[in-house]
């Protein structure tokens, strides 16, 4: 999964076949892999205040897990007042995804309805999938087999997990709380593999926990993402610049 | 703002997102600068969730059962443990505390 996409292109036929079949494989594997966390987020959100029709609302419509966390995140320590901050959380995470879909364009091909679908199902795992896959097939297949396995997953153990979080009441008891804090470190934990990432980690953790007492809840995580522009705008820590990084390729979870 | 409006507006602002990285031309894709930021962002906004989720209480700072389960987790994670178990012992591990406190 982390290794480098194989360039030489399957000429036999069985060959093509079999990329496809292990795109399948691969695509399905990640499906069901996300979905077992899609409990945790139905639960979660329950948990901070949101019923369950807003929180499979939120699992179909926005489908991106680190947002959609993020959403919960904000909203549970702020409330409805931190909303304006909880929504630019969200979009905030969001954008890498929007650089996914620079990607996965030409994998997808044209057509607006093609593209459409595409884009709504252009996350972390869709696009890692398709671009380790080495023929232009089977990127295809990976790409669209994995986006549809995690939206199904993903939005069936939602709605599980609201309606377990909704029956279990007081949340804090269960440790939901620090269940949700444990998401987001298994989000983070595969984008560590570089000192400037880590760097970047260390000095957001500092300055969210400083800001907290002083600013309004969902503003101290937006003020700690400015870390991530100034040092990305210097490449401060960075080493010589990777064109089109790999950002795909790291970290497929949310 | 209501709740229903603060999430179709979050909702529609990632779903846009994803779609008008189909709408960009490629060409920004070569310039390294924006990959990095877009990668060190998430970066940030994890690790800064992070710290408002394990030590925030409203709006002030609280040291509780939260703290050793997310070092717990961290630790799970560090040796490749699943992610759903990770997130359920991180969640025994604070329910216990608490049941013991």
């Amino acid at each position: 999964m982390t290794s480098a996409p194989v360039t030489v292109p399957a000429s036999h036929p069985l060959d093509e076949t079999h990329q496809q079949r292990l795109a399948v494989r691969e695509g399905l594997a990640v499906g069901l892999a996300t979905a077992a966390y899609g409990v945790s987020f139905g639960a979660l959100s329950v948990a901070a205040g949101l019923d369950i029709w807003q929180t499979s609302f939120i699992s179909i419509v926005m489908f991106s897990g680190g947002s959609q966390f993020a959403l919960i995140g904000v909203l549970a320590a702020g409330g409805v007042a931190a909303g304006p901050a909880a929504i630019a959380s969200a979009a905030l995470l969001g954008v890498r995804n929007g650089i996914y879909g620079m990607r996965t364009a030409p994998i997808v091909g044209s057509g607006l309805w093609k593209r459409l679908a595409a884009g709504w199902i252009t996350i972390d795992e869709s696009t890692a999938v398709a671009l380790a896959q080495p023929t232009a097939r089977s990127r295809r297949v990976g790409f669209w087999i994995t986006g549809l396995a995690v939206f199904i997953g993903w939005n069936a153990t939602t709605l599980l997990g609201a309606l377990i979080g909704d029956a279990l009441g007081d949340t804090r008891a269960y440790g939901l709380d620090a269940a949700a804090a444990a998401a987001f470190v298994g989000l983070l934990w595969p984008r560590l593999k570089r000192m400037q990432a880590v760097a970047v980690a260390v000095a957001a953790t500092v300055v969210a926990a400083t800001l907290t007492p002083v600013l309004m809840p969902g503003l101290p995580v937006l003020v700690a993402a400015l870390v991530a522009v100034v040092v990305g705008l210097f490449n401060w820590l960075g080493g010589p610049a990777l064109p089109g990084s790999a950002s795909a390729r790291r970290g497929r979870r949310s | 703002m209501t709740l229903w409006q603060i999430i179709i507006a979050a909702s529609i602002a990632v779903l846009a997102l994803k779609l008008a990285g189909y709408l960009v031309p490629p060409a920004l894709l070569a310039k390294p600068t924006p990959s990095r930021i877009a990668d060190l962002l998430t970066v940030a906004l994890l690790a800064a969730l992070i710290a408002v989720q394990t030590l925030g209480s409203g709006q002030a700072l609280a040291l509780d059962a939260r703290i050793p389960a997310v070092i717990v987790a961290a630790g799970l994670f560090a040796i490749k443990t699943p992610f759903i178990v990770v997130v359920i012992v991180a969640a025994l591990v604070a329910a216990g505390l608490r049941a013991l406190t």
